[in-house]
């Protein structure tokens, strides 16, 4: 779809956290948060990451931005790999990808007044004054839509919808060019998450920005997102468009996903729902062959031994028997 | 769906948000004038820190204060009470009132000194075992269960009588052998508050690690040290006198509660020359039965969870 | 929980060498050196050269290290300078004091603390517990020295209820009235503090177990107070007295040394003290040792006892 040189180029990413046991600590497994995850992030989109609960979403948002160390695997932005970066390199290399994140309360400093925490990455970062630094926070934190008052104030003096946009306003102090939203508007009142996605829409425009946004709701990276990925149990299931996803979904799984999600996509209302059975496995003991056969209702002997691999055409898919959409429903391939 | 609303609408929309337990944390910890108002709530805790604050002004102002010298020797030793001196005089003829005033000098000196040193260096050991973790954590930890293992009273006692008794010796052997209480409570602090998304927001935004923990690390961190070395003071201030006590201290001439307590050791001043030997007694007590009210008070107000 | 067993007495292993390892640094910090033991006013620097080589003196430290290792593990502390006697004869004769008047404080100390803090906890705030709170905290702040002169003053002097000081009274005395009387000043010093201490941990202990789900679980099976105290609460409320004993050994230990010197107690307080006094660091490096190991045994215990009362602490 786009024909621009990707901003981001994520590559067989992997992050495997050990288990360990007993007297030495000795590693006696792993949990695959993050299996072989690739995907592209174009200059100037939002890529929506979607998938349920402990899926990896969030560990793939930290691996980008190197708050974990990836296992294996590369993220190429702009044509570095950050992945191998020296840690001072990476650190100066930082002011081009920031961070939201989900929980507004926690994620701001209690001790350090809003002025303060916006103007430290100026200080930081480009050695200014502070009388400086407040000068640039004051201007960012009207473009958020806050008054400059509350820069005298403490992070428990403000709402939770304040607070994240306290939070986002710090992510722009820097000028990055990419910021990864974990989760946004999840821990807001469903109230303000309206607000909260508009000012990052309007952001995107006025700054040119790039978004990763991840959620497990697909409400909000409907909104948001112009491309999607679903991921399960740490592995991409599917890449599209924002459209195609809702209209023509290719995987399964996805379709589950939508199908639980009747509001986001009015037009699969009428259809029988899908009864999605079990549990999703464990990411320590993750299935043979498709992860995600245990649950898929077109499950066939081929998935339980052999692992589909990503497709490469204009609409990737890791699915054996991917679905092929049509107006009427599905027809497998 | 626009984004039209004005920034006070927002303000009042999503105002009442219930707070996560991380918040409730912050909240508390961040608002001094909460603090206060929950330490002036402990009628003890306040009695405690008026009293220790006219120890220490008395202590900074004892020239002015003390009748006498404290070393001047005058005719009558042993002398009872009297209009000259009011808490009569010591073995050797000296005022035992101004001994008294320039005694509160080393009791706060050795407080503040041994505390102040210990807390220094085990912030620094707690803060990098805490944040390294991995073999740093160990190393340090294993160091900590290495002094935790010496009755410490004795090994002050050792150190001292092997390096010479005065009160530098003192802060200094105190100093060097209390720190790892500390370090084990900042690492577990910093364990916590390392996990926290404030830290790691501080790690995306490319702060330099001495930034992440003496910024946001450690401010989050202080309440138990605060309590903790509060405790240690009136501790330190025990060490002493028993030190001193036992001639392992502040040697005399120079006054110190615990060496004119010494004095009781003989029969004759523990029976008949009261005024000697219990008035300093009494003054270690107040002293540090009105730290150990302040920590606690401090504790309960700022909310630490510790029993120490 | 096995595991965790392993785990904790592994760790306690290179502990236990740095205890040792220190305990050696600092013996060799002291002035004075073995040598002298064997040296005369008249000695030679020929002499000095000759017997330091006998005892190994002029190798490198580590080797002195292994060495004394090797000797401390055929129970051999060393040679005390001031009467020439073995230390570890020195210490076993002085034990046995020290560990009466331990040990009797410590009973006494938890059969005064464990009721008083659980009625504390039942009486939250009221008189009875601001008057326990109160009491405690005067205990733990009162210095050892001048509770055990304020003691002798009134009880032995002033009143004649109580001797002074000694185990037992010299040339008649040595019956079992006799200890008992010589023993009660003492362990009033020393069981004030720790008392005073586990009182503070039985109440706020008691005073989370009776907030906690299952008291009040049990409140509303019509359990009365009493059987709730006796037999949910307090096996809960035990486990941070474990703790206390594991802790405050080192206190104990410090607290009878000063004891110890007021009353003339002779036990290893008292050695503690006299050999300070005449600088002999072989006996002092041997009571240390000593000391630490059973601060370190107390600490590995509690540990253990923790993990085994609540077997979270096996895997935090
Ligand atoms: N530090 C860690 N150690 C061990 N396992 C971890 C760690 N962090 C995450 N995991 C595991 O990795 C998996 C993926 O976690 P992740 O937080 O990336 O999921 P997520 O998709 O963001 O879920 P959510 O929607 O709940 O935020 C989970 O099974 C989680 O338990
Ligand atoms: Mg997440």
């Amino acid at each position: 779809m786009t024909t621009t040189e990707p901003l981001l180029q994520v590559r067989n990413l992997k992050k495997y956290y050990p288990i360990r046991k007993g007297v030495i600590a000795r590693t006696v497994g792993q949990v695959r948060a993050v299996d072989d995850v690739s995907f592209d992030v174009h200059p100037g989109e939002t890529l929506g990451i979607v998938g349920e609960s402990g899926c990896g979403k969030s560990t793939t948002g930290r691996a980008i931005l190197r708050l974990e160390t990836p296992t294996a695997g590369s993220v190429i932005f702009e044509g570095t790999d950050i992945a191998t970066l020296s840690a001072g390199t990476m650190r100066r290399r930082r002011t081009d990808l920031q961070m939201v994140f989900q929980d507004p309360y926690s994620s701001l400093n209690p001790q350090i007044r809003i002025g303060d925490l916006l103007a430290e990455p100026l200080i930081a970062h480009h050695r200014l004054k502070r009388a400086a630094a407040q000068a640039r926070a004051a201007e960012i934190i009207q473009v958020v839509g806050l008054p400059r008052l509350y820069l005298n104030r403490y992070p428990h003096e403000l709402s939770g919808g304040q607070r994240q946009r306290v939070g986002i306003a710090r992510a722009l102090m820097l000028e990055p060019k990419l910021i990864v939203c974990d989760e946004p508007v999840s821990a807001l009142d469903v109230s303000i998450q309206a607000q909260v996605l508009n000012l990052l829409k309007d952001l995107q425009g006025e700054f040119g920005l790039t978004y990763v946004f991840i959620s497990h709701g697909l409400g909000a990276i409907k909104y948001i997102s112009d491309r999607i990925v679903v991921m399960y149990l740490g592995k991409v299931m599917e890449v599209a468009t924002t459209q195609e996803i809702f209209t023509a979904p290719r995987h399964p799984y996805t379709e589950i996903l939508l199908d639980a999600y009747p509001e986001a996509n009015p037009h699969l209302r009428d259809r029988p729902r899908i009864i999605v059975e079990g549990d999703v496995p464990s990411p320590a003991k993750p299935p043979a062959g498709c992860v995600f056969h245990t649950r898929c209702p077109s499950a066939q002997a081929i998935c339980t031994t052999e692992i589909p691999r990503l497709s490469t055409d204009a609409h990737p898919v890791a699915c054996h028997f991917p679905l092929l959409a049509s107006k009427n429903g599905k027809v497998e391939s | 769906m626009t984004l039209t609303e004005k920034p006070g609408t927002a303000g009042t929309a999503d105002a009442v948000v219930p707070d996560s337990a991380a918040a409730a944390l912050g909240r508390e910890r961040s608002s001094a004038g909460f603090v206060v108002r929950r330490f002036l709530r402990h009628r003890m805790a306040v009695a405690g820190l008026v009293i220790v604050a006219l120890m220490v002004l008395t202590a900074a102002l004892a020239p002015l204060l003390a009748p006498h010298d404290p070393n001047q020797i005058f005719g009558s030793f042993e002398a009872a009470p009297s209009a000259d001196h009011l808490l009569g005089t010591d073995a050797v003829g000296r005022d035992v009132l101004s001994r008294l005033i320039y005694g509160a000098r080393v009791s706060m000196s050795v407080g503040v000194g041994a505390v102040a040193v210990y807390v220094l260096i085990g912030v620094l050991f707690g803060l990098l075992a805490g944040y390294y973790g991995r073999w740093v954590d160990s190393v340090i930890m294993r160091i900590t269960d290495v002094f935790m293992s010496f009755p410490y009273f004795m090994v002050i006692l050792i150190l001292v009588s092997i390096l010479g008794p005065s009160l530098l010796t003192i802060i200094v052997v105190i100093g060097f052998l209390a720190w790892p209480m500390i370090a084990r409570l900042v690492r577990g602090s910093v364990l916590s508050i390392k996990q926290t998304d404030y830290v790691q927001a501080g790690v995306a935004l490319g702060y330099s690690t001495p930034r992440i923990l003496f910024r946001h690390i450690l401010p989050n961190a202080l309440s138990p040290i605060i309590v903790n070395a509060t405790f240690g003071v009136a501790q330190a201030i025990i060490l002493e006198s028993g030190l001193s006590f036992l001639g392992m201290g502040v040697r005399p001439p120079a006054a110190s509660w615990g060496n004119m307590l010494s004095e009781a050791q003989s029969i004759t001043v523990l029976s008949s020359q009261p005024w000697i030997w219990i008035p300093p007694g009494l003054m270690i007590l107040l002293a540090v039965l009105s730290i150990n009210f302040v920590g606690d008070g401090l504790r309960d107000s700022l909310e630490s969870r510790s029993y120490t | 929980m096995g595991s965790y067993l392993i785990r904790r007495l592994l760790i306690g292993i290179p502990v236990l060498i740095g205890v040792t390892l220190i305990n050696f640094l600092i013996i060799n910090l002291a002035p004075g050196s073995p040598a002298d033991l064997y040296l005369t006013p008249t000695s030679t620097s020929a002499d000095v050269v000759r017997v330091e080589a006998e005892l190994g003196l002029d190798q490198p430290i580590f080797v002195q290290y292994f060495h004394w290792l090797v000797r401390l593990f055929h129970g051999d502390l060393g040679v005390s300078f001031q009467n020439r006697a073995p230390v570890t004869e020195l210490l076993a004769e002085r034990l046995g004091p020290t560990l009466l008047l331990m040990g009797t404080s410590l009973v006494v100390a938890y059969l005064i603390a464990v009721p008083i803090g659980i009625l504390a906890a039942r009486k939250k705030n009221s008189p009875t517990d601001y008057t326990v709170v109160g009491a405690a905290f005067l205990g733990i702040s009162v210095p050892h020295f001048f509770l055990g002169l304020v003691l002798i003053y009134v009880f032995a002097l002033e009143l004649g209820w109580l001797p002074t000081g000694n185990m037992i009274t010299l040339g008649r005395g040595g019956g079992f009235a006799d200890r008992v009387n010589h023993l009660i000043l003492p362990v009033a010093v020393l069981a004030t503090a720790t008392a005073a201490n586990m009182t503070r941990y039985v109440r706020s202990s008691m005073i989370d177990a009776f907030g906690q789900d299952y008291i009040r679980t049990a409140k509303a099976k019509g359990l009365g107070l009493s059987t709730i105290t006796n037999k949910h609460a307090l096996r809960n409320a035990l486990i941070p007295v474990v703790t206390v004993i594991g802790i405050d050994l080192s206190a104990l230990i410090g607290g009878a040394i000063v004891t110890e010197q007021i009353f003339q107690w002779p036990g290893i307080g008292l050695l503690t003290i006299q050999s300070i006094g005449a600088r002999d660091y072989s006996v002092l490096m041997g009571i240390n040792l000593i000391a630490a190991v059973a601060v370190f045994g107390a600490n590995l215990l509690t540990d253990i006892a923790y993990a085994v009362v609540d077997p979270r602490v096996a895997y935090a």
